[in-house]
């Protein structure tokens, strides 16, 4: 062997090193680094600062009545919190409706309280300037149900008309660019940007990991979102009329998504980008 | 006063981890309000961590640092039962100090 073949062999054994290095690094993809951002924060989510907040307004007495929440009944009795979210949306007797944890919590702090709903339904999302107590005083709640699997039942027939008006929602194809949230939410193996967009019509697992990792605090807005508030974001996106606070088509869809995510173990409040 | 932190920290093989989430808007100066008018920089300017007296940790902090702030770091030493005191100052002269004991 001459100097030039042994100069070959070493610049051969040198490229295939490096090009081994780029295949390697390729193996690490985006979603998995998105995963890895997320598992370094986990430990720090700020969540809990709305939840300590929650805890607060949900213990002092507050409104014209001058009455806490702890006697507000969330399904599994007058102010158990504990696991009360993995059971929701649920059918109530006294109200005679199926409601999910922020219109319950509307209706509890309407009745016990006495705000009126009015002034709780005009600013019901927390902004940069003012923070939003019923917005509060879910993530306190749903951190209540933390590590509890999900169970919604649909035996109750109004639950089981709910959950089949929410799939009906969830394909309902409409608005300036005929838009269903199956349109982006029933395919696997897409994105949006770089996030991976869940299957929820068709994986189970997608649909549980979906539905279980909100309420949320989104690092991008500095905040920590609510149930509805990402329902009618998705709604915003489809150039869709902003629903109401509450209303009976999103509970409808929560109830759709809340008993495709059963079984899961509810991980909340999260943590998104 | 700034609204309290919420810290952790716990000691393994020698070195103890601190995990530390502040509250705090952290205001760049650079962005503008509904009416087009800046909004003032308010940001954390140090953060400084000190054990059995003295020092183990001082943090310069600035505008790029995200809202409501996650830091976390170990140092040699400590151990369980003893405390840890983490404090910020920012730039409008407020400040916050809290205390954690270590654990195990």
């Amino acid at each position: 062997m001459n100097t030039n073949q042994i100069f070959k062999a070493v610049m051969v054994l040198a490229l295939s090193g490096s090009l081994t290095a780029v295949a390697e690094e390729k193996a690490v993809t985006d979603s998995q680094r998105i995963e890895q951002y997320r598992e370094m924060i986990s430990d720090g989510n700020p969540a809990e600062f709305d939840e300590m907040r929650g805890e607060e307004l949900w213990k002092t007495a507050g409104g014209p009545k001058n009455a806490s929440l702890e006697k507000c009944d969330l399904g599994k009795g007058k102010g158990v919190v504990k696991g009360a979210y993995a059971e929701m949306p649920r059918y109530f007797k006294d109200t005679k409706k199926v409601q999910d944890l922020e219109s319950r919590l509307l209706t509890c702090m309407t009745t016990l309280q006495g705000i009126p709903e009015e002034q709780i339904t005009a600013k019901p999302f927390a902004s940069d300037k003012k923070e939003s107590d019923i917005s509060s005083l879910t993530t306190y709640v749903v951190g209540q149900s933390k590590g509890m699997k999900m169970k919604v039942s649909t035996k109750h027939p109004k639950v089981k008309e709910a959950y089949e008006i929410g799939k009906r929602i969830f394909n309902y194809r409409a608005g300036p660019y005929d838009f269903a949230c199956s349109t982006c939410h029933a395919t696997s193996g897409v994105r949006i940007r770089m996030q991976d967009l869940p299957n929820m019509r068709s994986s189970k697992k997608d649909a549980q990991t979906a539905y279980t990792g909100w309420p949320a605090y989104r690092v991008s807005q500095g905040l920590t979102r609510s149930f509805q508030w990402r329902l009618n974001d998705c709604f915003r996106q489809q150039r869709f009329p902003e629903p109401k606070y509450a209303s009976e088509a999103t509970i409808a869809l929560t109830t759709f998504l809340a008993v495709n995510a059963n079984g899961a173990e509810y991980v909340g409040p999260g943590l998104k980008r | 006063m700034g609204k309290p932190m919420k810290i952790r920290a716990a000691v393994k093989d020698g070195m103890t981890e601190v995990k530390i989430l502040m509250q705090h808007d952290m205001e760049t100066g650079l962005r503008k309000d509904a009416d087009g008018s800046l909004i003032p920089a308010w940001f954390i300017t140090e953060v400084k961590a000190e054990y059995d007296g003295r020092v183990v940790l001082d943090a310069q902090f600035g505008q790029s640092i995200s809202k409501n702030p996650y830091l976390m770091f170990s140092f040699k030493g400590g151990s369980a039962g003893e405390k840890v005191k983490i404090s910020w100052v920012d730039n409008k002269g407020d400040s916050r100090s809290d205390e954690v004991t270590i654990s195990a």
